[in-house]
């Protein structure tokens, strides 16, 4: 079985996922923020391949896309890096990313990769769903790999549905018509989408992400989905004072409340 | 051959929406009116209207006698140059605006380069008092304050973005964001043929106006509506789309698109797509793309800001890989030369852009009785600064 579907069997509620950019802060950081990550009990982690041209990311992940690019990092490092990943870590690991890298890589050739690597899911949010079903379905599905699927505000009923029923593992709520960043608060508008989204009854479990930045929006997101994606303000506690272990810890700790 | 769009917005492997869902409910729009809107009696005589007397069309179609003596054959000069603003960026943002007025969008925001589409966009906020945003990397700002200042002057914001380059591809992705984080009341008028569809069709159809008029005016010079070449610089190619659009299915008809090549094309700082490039995604479409082999972006360079995009329309990629267009290139120093040259045999000075499609006379042997035009996109007072630089060296 999937460990992404493991998961959500097992766990219900309070879910948190954390992205990464995979470089960023050192090129060599990869494995101890995923091992980190893990032991401070997250229960989800996304590892992000980094691209000169982040199109739906505010600025600190940009800012985190740019330095891992100039400290060198590539997919094919990046799977050196997670060679054996496997003996260290248990929870689900997803790739997220945009799509040239990938499509340069070679979409079998990323595929069968990851899955030697033991990456459960990949999210590539400029990959449309037409082109997705055509081109991409069938090499994910004989790899085993989950393709999660964005929905925003603005996503129709018709089009959630849709995206509902060719989910696997679970479904990316995009939290407001925004791209990434840290918010302070979920305002009046936010919680309606969340309401309007939790009563549709879903055959996926949701994790909502984009704008979830501390235990105040963790605990008000968690309310309405399964659980909560953080990026941005994870890259942020990166540039704190003291070692991984204590920053990941810290951070942790302090979303979980 | 079709060249055309198909259904799911692809010429061939090229173009397609590689967009994130953010932006998906504003393509959908975008695709399910465009054609309908195009083909609106109303938003037609908008159109024609404004494009005659805001505009000033149809543009000339100019014999160079001097050209022509030169090379020893007929060439003509399309008069892009001469539409209000100085290019042809303004038959797209015209269209484009009366589009997003029947969207009942009431803010545009737009990428700019070297701030010709930064101009003509702002101009048509003006014109129909819409609040306008303009994204410019922050380089460009320095390199093209007049531009800057004409933005200003008509009441534009213009935003300098300070991510990645710092150049025209920052600044389109700057706008995209924009748009994500603006998803109602927003319309984003893309400059060229690029995009995610339905933009390169819309864009095309838009700049299509300059080969209509071709077609009657090279009718009146030379008593058939056919050429034998049509020249056009291309970046992300909206002037040569424009300019070859009703020619795609005359076979006979040369089209050639040029390429800036900047300090030549193994230099290491050209734009030379076609050549440099291989099949990638950016800024939402499928095409030749200027990428390391991880697939990272790659700045290009050229001396004319216009041309320095790494991607290319969608439309162009196709139009290469069937081998209905020839895509050749020039470099700065051809592209000045041929600059001053046409300052010099007829009063006019081109655009830095126009000039490498002008460079090309040097490279074609043609027959005394080959009929030749070349697309002059736009004028080049915006590129005196740099002009004068190189005074001395080509005169």
């Amino acid at each position: 079985m999937n460990r992404i579907n493991k998961l959500f069997e097992n766990k219900k509620q309070e879910i948190l996922s954390v992205y990464f950019t995979a470089g960023y802060p050192g090129v060599n950081d990869t494995r101890e923020i995923i091992k980190q990550l893990a032991e401070s009990g997250a229960d989800l982690v996304e590892i992000g391949i980094p691209f000169s041209d982040p199109m739906a990311d505010g600025p600190v992940i940009q800012k985190s896309n740019d330095k891992a690019l100039k400290n060198g990092m590539s997919l094919r490092l990046l799977f050196e890096q997670l060679k054996d990943i496997r003996a260290e870590v248990n929870i689900p690991l997803v790739m997220m990313g945009y799509i040239n890298p990938v499509m340069q890589y070679g979409i079998g050739r990323f595929s069968e990769k990851c899955h030697e690597t033991g990456i459960d899911g990949i999210i590539l949010p400029d990959l449309p769903f037409d082109v997705y079903m055509q081109e991409y379905k069938q090499v994910f599905d004989r790899f085993n790999l989950h393709n999660i699927f964005l929905i925003s505000p603005q996503t129709s009923e018709r089009r959630i549905k849709m995206i509902d029923e060719a989910s696997n593992g679970f479904v990316y709520m995009v939290s407001s018509s925004s791209t990434t960043g840290i918010r302070g608060s979920i305002s009046k508008e936010q919680e309606d989408y969340f309401v309007r989204l939790r009563d549709m009854g879903l055959k996926n479990p949701k994790l909502i992400g984009f704008g979830i930045s501390n235990h105040k929006t963790y605990a008000h997101a968690c309310k309405y989905a399964q659980g909560v994606i953080i990026g941005s303000a994870f890259i942020k506690a990166l540039d704190g004072e003291g070692s991984l272990k204590e920053k990941i810890t810290r951070f942790v700790k302090a979303i979980r409340g | 051959m079709n060249f055309n769009v198909d259904e799911s917005g692809f010429y061939g492997e090229f173009g397609g929406a590689f967009i994130p869902e953010m932006m998906y409910p504003n393509i959908k729009e975008l695709r399910e009116q465009y054609l309908k809107i195009l083909a609106d009696k109303s938003f037609q005589d908008e159109l024609r209207l404004l494009l005659k007397d805001y505009a000033g069309r149809p543009t000339p179609l100019y014999r160079s006698a001097r050209l022509s003596g030169l090379y020893n054959t007929n060439i003509f000069l399309k008069r892009e140059d001469l539409a209000h603003t100085g290019a042809h960026k303004i038959n797209n943002t015209i269209g484009q605006i009366l589009i997003a007025q029947r969207l009942g969008k009431t803010r545009i925001i737009a990428e700019t380069g070297a701030g010709q589409h930064g101009v003509a966009t702002a101009t048509v906020c003006a014109l129909k008092g819409l609040k306008c945003v303009v994204y410019m990397g922050k380089l460009d700002v320095e390199r093209q304050q007049p531009n800057v200042l004409r933005m200003k002057m008509l009441g534009a914001e213009v935003v300098p973005v300070y991510s990645g380059n710092m150049t025209l591809k920052d600044a389109t992705n700057e706008a995209i964001r924009d748009w994500i984080n603006n998803p109602v009341d927003t319309h984003y008028i893309i400059g060229s043929v690029v995009g995610p569809h339905p933009y390169p069709d819309m864009v095309t159809r838009l700049q299509a106006v300059i080969s209509e008029e071709m077609k009657w005016q090279l009718k009146e010079h030379t008593g058939k509506e056919e050429p034998d070449y049509i020249i056009a610089c291309v970046g992300g190619g909206s002037n040569a789309a424009g300019s070859f659009y009703h020619y795609l299915d005359k076979p006979k008809v040369k089209l050639i698109a040029v390429e800036a090549s900047g300090k030549g094309v193994d230099s290491g700082e050209s734009a030379a797509t076609m050549v440099l490039g291989r099949p990638g995604v950016l800024h939402g479409s499928r095409t030749m793309l200027m990428q390391d082999e991880d697939g990272q972006v790659i700045e290009p360079y050229s001396i004319s800001a216009g041309l320095d995009y790494p991607g290319i329309g969608p439309m162009h990629s196709f139009l290469f890989k069937t081998g209905r267009v020839i895509f050749d290139h020039a470099t700065d120093d051809e592209a000045l030369k041929a600059a001053f040259q046409l300052t010099r045999t007829d009063g006019i000075i081109p655009a830095l852009e126009s000039a490498h499609a002008l460079a090309l006379l040097n490279k074609i042997k043609f027959k005394p009785d080959d009929v030749v035009v070349v697309n002059l996109s736009g004028r080049g007072d915006k590129d005196l600064a740099t002009y004068m630089k190189y005074l001395d060296s080509f005169i």
